[in-house]
């Protein structure tokens, strides 16, 4: 595995940027430029014939804001590979890898679907889980849980849903099972898990 | 069985000839050897007079074929109350074809995303009236725990429910009475006021 990092970081001395391993897994980041071409090099000479997925992460707030993740795995040589590219929210367009693995392209549909960005030069870009016209990305951050008002004369329309006090969610905690479950918890709770503890 | 249906002073009244021990053939064959027949014996006994309302109503209430709208695990349920154990074809409802024109009750069983609220309210408009619906189960009746952006609040928003059962999800028993409550709603209807009012007027 460690030498088909060496050859990636050999071949694109300057695309790749950084390199971590994590629990015996390797995640690449590379520059958004650089990925259709070391999507190719890593699929043509090192034999990465299996896209598993393909995912985006919205870090909101900060710059670049969007990151594209691409999880790549070796039929042959059994290894795994992650690659990680960063998109800006003012740009929020990405390369299509379609042509590269087929599989992309419902992947890439999910992707400017739920976050916004887009693929150039992907064969098929609609939405694949909301329907055409729906004017939001909800897997963005600043779009809410409960949904927003929408109306799209003879297709659909949504309303915001009811969250009765929530969100509800979890908390990790090492506390017990009635602190961790699932209820509504409001903003500054969040951030303080040990008063959650104490009045659970 | 013969119907017959005349309307004197404002009432309607439905005569249903029950042919108890009879075949079609032999009602046929007696008219023939008889013919004109002004008073036929065998006639007392065998006819009910009722109202059309009721009649109608007793026959669309026992036969309601299912347009079974299976979209989570509210379906399962739904397939257990066709099945031996509960046995819904005990209340006429067992024919679910998947066959919206055919269709008489949409049983709503499950979770209805925005994305598939377009398909369901598309089969509802293909099926004929009279139609009913049942919103069975929490999600089906309110969206139930998905208070989300991609989930319909409950199919209410969509097309007109007449049942809704709670349950998360409901027992098969609770759709059977869910049907049977269904059942005693079709009775009160105005059945022929409401729905054959141009045939009403033409007579």
């Amino acid at each position: 595995m460690i030498e088909t990092i060496q050859k990636i970081r050999a071949a694109f001395p300057n695309a790749v940027l950084n390199e971590t391993f994590f629990r015996d897994e390797y995640s690449l980041t590379i520059a958004i430029s650089s990925l259709r071409d070391i999507c190719l090099h890593a699929r043509d000479v090192l034999g990465f014939n299996y896209l598993i997925d393909v995912s985006s992460v919205d870090h909101f707030g900060e710059e670049p804001r969007f990151e594209m993740v691409y999880e790549l795995y070796s039929m042959r040589d059994r290894i795994h590979l992650r690659l990680k590219a960063t998109v800006s929210e003012d740009d929020c367009q990405a390369p299509t890898v379609s042509d590269i693995w087929p599989t992309a392209d419902w992947h890439e549909r999910e992707v400017y679907d739920m976050m916004g960005i887009r693929f150039v030069d992907h064969p098929d870009l609609r939405r694949i889980l909301m329907w055409e016209g729906f004017p939001y990305h909800p897997l963005r951050k600043d779009f809410p849980l409960e949904g927003k008002h929408s109306d799209t004369p003879g297709v659909a329309f949504s309303h915001p849903a009811p969250l009765a006090g929530g969100p509800f969610v979890t908390v990790p905690t090492d506390g017990t099972t009635q602190v961790r479950e699932p209820r509504a918890r409001h903003a500054e709770d969040l951030t303080t898990p040990e008063k959650i503890i104490a009045n659970p | 069985m013969a119907v017959g249906c005349n309307r004197t002073g404002g009432a309607v009244f439905f005569k249903i000839r029950l042919a108890a021990g009879e075949s079609e053939n032999t009602l046929v064959g007696m008219s023939n050897t008889l013919s004109p027949v002004a008073y036929d014996a065998k006639i007392e006994g065998n006819v009910i007079f009722t109202q059309v309302d009721a009649a109608i109503n007793w026959m669309r209430s026992n036969s309601l074929w299912p347009m079974p709208m299976g979209l989570a695990c509210c379906a399962i349920e739904l397939m257990a109350a066709s099945s031996s154990r509960f046995d819904i074809s005990r209340f006429g409802a067992e024919v679910m074809r998947f066959s919206p024109r055919q269709a008489d009750v949409m049983i709503v069983a499950g979770t209805v995303t925005y994305k598939m609220a377009l398909a369901v309210k598309r089969i509802w408009d293909q099926m004929p009236e009279p139609k009913w619906c049942i919103a069975m189960g929490a999600c089906a009746s309110s969206g139930g725990m998905y208070r989300s952006y991609a989930v319909l609040q409950g199919i209410d928003h969509l097309i007109p429910v007449d049942v809704y059962i709670s349950g998360c999800p409901p027992r098969p028993e609770a759709l059977l009475d869910g049907l049977m409550r269904l059942q005693k709603k079709i009775m009160g209807e105005n059945a022929v006021q409401d729905q054959k009012r141009e045939l009403l007027e033409s007579i």
